[in-house]
């Protein structure tokens, strides 16, 4: 066996987190590229510069606000506690808040995107023929925003898979819980485990590489206006 | 007209630079031209009236239903109008099939109020081999006509139309004209009609409404309103007039067709129509020259009796036009002002009116 049980723990958790965290973003990003795309509001700089930063801040930033905000005495922290569910770090659903930020502008930006390229003409054309704004949102936006939607889902997968610094700052290395296959890389560097770091590290780059190659070689590259 | 029959609508809409205003009493049957160059603000219009653009201050009501009303707070969103509405580009969905463009809005129609089936729209544009190919595998004219039949699906009470021929070059235009005049024939479907061509209006129209920069200059029927004299000199180098013949017969010897209406009639290059149909044909103004006597020795073959109306200055200070009344058929021409002088034209004055072509439309 090349990958032993503490190994497979981490792939699992790590395909885990990054499923949950693209499903929410998907979710969460849809409606929020949708209003970036279309708005004419003053928050629209705003809001998208906001949606922007983890693309310039160091992880390590980003997560060490979170771990202020989800601690006892942060706000997020507060919160949870009042609802009974404890605090978030160090645990899976504090690392999917994590993820959530760190990877939203990897799903916001492609789905805005392609919401703004759709244009306002087929809404158009859909409101003549008797569909309603949600009509037209689920069969016209929605089916011509696909290969947005295609490219949003694997950035966001891959890129919540390639975390490091967010999970290190808020969720420790808390064996099938929050130890994701980067932090075993990093466990068995610092423990001189060079093989196994290989076949990790080396797994991580040929996922790395088959998405990418999906995203640029494959045909839902190509819009639907031929 | 009384108020539940025909379209009311006045709108106020500004934009930075262009200001819509018009006030319109339409017929609610037949095709009303909204015509006029590009920039008077006919498609503005159109869309105010499809509820696609909503004008601060307007009223709209269609054969007696109220879409929009600023007074009340009143504003029927665009898809609870019954419309249907054909784009300049068709702008057909290009996710789905030509088939499945065509059943999007009719699936959105209560079954009972469907009143033009599939089978019948897909045989009066004749696109029954295109229903599975995907928009982007038609031709601009296939588009079109795939275009104005998803419109007809709906069953609209009202039919919009925004220059649905202006992409499409001439041969394009050719192919589709025929069907539009079927819709005209067999469905009875008012519609609005924008288009700034000239000719496309004289054959395809009931009643025209002539905008310029935002206003309406002049509306009525398409034959008098062609042939008013009042109107601006930008649509005086089109001037003419539209007349209504019907085919008398056909001289099969020299291969012309003699078309009568009332005031004459006209010989024209052999057509196709049997005796007893009807064809429309314009008659331009600077096709027309006048003369005091009936000239014999003259190779125009088309000379109808006419009295003058009126006369007024034309778009270059050389011209002048005349209206003429050719026993009930309006008549316009074009000549100089010289010829003007030398003849004594005045009102009232009995002439020969000389046609030089006449242009078939259809």
């Amino acid at each position: 066996m090349i990958f032993d049980s503490a190994d497979l723990a981490a792939i699992w958790l790590t395909v885990k987190l990054a499923s949950v965290t693209t499903v929410l973003l998907l979710l969460l990003g849809t409606p929020l590229a949708w209003w970036l795309a279309r708005t004419r509001s003053t928050w629209r700089g705003p809001i998208g510069a906001v949606v922007a930063l983890p693309l310039v801040l160091p992880p390590t930033v980003l997560g060490f606000y979170l771990l202020v905000a989800m601690g006892p005495n942060g706000f997020i922290g507060q919160l949870t506690q009042a609802l009974g569910l404890g605090t978030l770090p160090f645990s899976f659903a504090g690392l999917v808040v994590g993820s959530l930020l760190y990877s939203m502008p990897f799903v916001v930006q492609p789905l805005q995107n392609a919401f703004a390229a759709i244009g306002e003409r087929p809404l158009e054309a859909a409101a003549t023929l008797r569909a309603g704004p949600w009509d037209s949102f689920f069969h016209v936006a929605l089916p011509l925003a696909r290969p947005g939607f295609v490219t949003a889902s694997i950035l966001g997968f891959a890129h919540t898979v390639g975390e490091f610094g967010v999970v290190l700052m808020i969720g420790g290395n808390i064996p099938e819980k929050t130890r994701v296959v980067s932090v075993q890389i990093y466990d068995h560097v610092e423990a001189m485990e060079y093989a196994q770091a290989h076949w990790l590290a080396g797994g991580m780059l040929l996922f790395s590489f088959l998405v990418l190659l999906m995203l640029y070689g494959s045909r839902f590259r190509q819009g639907w206006q031929g | 007209m009384n108020a539940a029959h025909g379209i009311r609508a006045r709108f106020t809409l500004d934009y930075p630079g262009f200001r819509l205003e018009v006030d319109l009493a339409l017929p609610g049957r037949g095709v009303t031209a909204l015509f006029g160059h590009s920039g008077s603000g006919k498609t503005t219009l159109l869309r105010c009236v499809a509820g696609l653009e909503r004008a601060g201050q307007g009223l709209l009501a269609v054969n007696g239903e109220c879409w929009q009303d600023s007074g009340r707070s009143l504003f029927v969103a665009a898809h609870r109008r019954p419309i249907g509405y054909v784009f300049q580009d068709a702008n057909l969905f290009a996710h789905l099939s030509v088939r499945r463009n065509l059943e999007f809005g009719m699936k959105r129609v209560a079954a009972s109020e469907r009143r033009v089936a599939l089978g019948q729209a897909v045989e009066l544009l004749g696109i029954d081999h295109l229903l599975e190919r995907m928009p982007d595998r038609l031709s601009g004219g296939e588009r079109q006509r795939v275009g104005i039949a998803r419109a007809l699906l709906t069953s609209p009470r009202l039919l919009l139309m925004d220059e649905p021929l202006a992409a499409l070059d001439l041969k394009r235009k050719n192919e589709i004209l025929p069907y539009l005049e079927r819709l005209h024939d067999e469905l009875d479907i008012p519609v609005l009609y924008v288009s700034h061509s000239p000719d496309e209006v004289a054959r395809l129209a009931d009643h025209v409404v002539l905008l310029e920069q935002g206003r309406a200059i002049a509306q009525g029927e398409l034959r008098e309103t062609l042939a008013r004299l009042d109107l601006p000199t930008a649509f005086s180098e089109d001037a003419g007039v539209v007349v209504e013949a019907e085919v008398a017969g056909h001289d099969a010897h020299y291969h012309l067709t003699r078309l009568t209406f009332p005031g004459g009639e006209v010989l024209v290059s052999q057509r196709p129509e049997a005796p007893g149909q009807r064809l429309r044909f314009r008659v331009h103004a600077r096709d027309v020259s006048l003369a005091l006597q009936r000239a014999d020795g003259s190779s125009i073959t088309n000379l109808l009796p006419a009295r003058v109306e009126a006369m007024v200055a034309a778009d270059t200070p050389a011209h002048v036009l005349v209206r003429l009344d050719a026993g009930g058929t309006p008549l316009l021409a074009r000549i100089t002002r010289r010829s003007a002088d030398q003849l004594a034209i005045a009102p009232g004055q009995q002439l020969w009116a000389q046609i030089k072509t006449v242009a078939l439309l259809g």
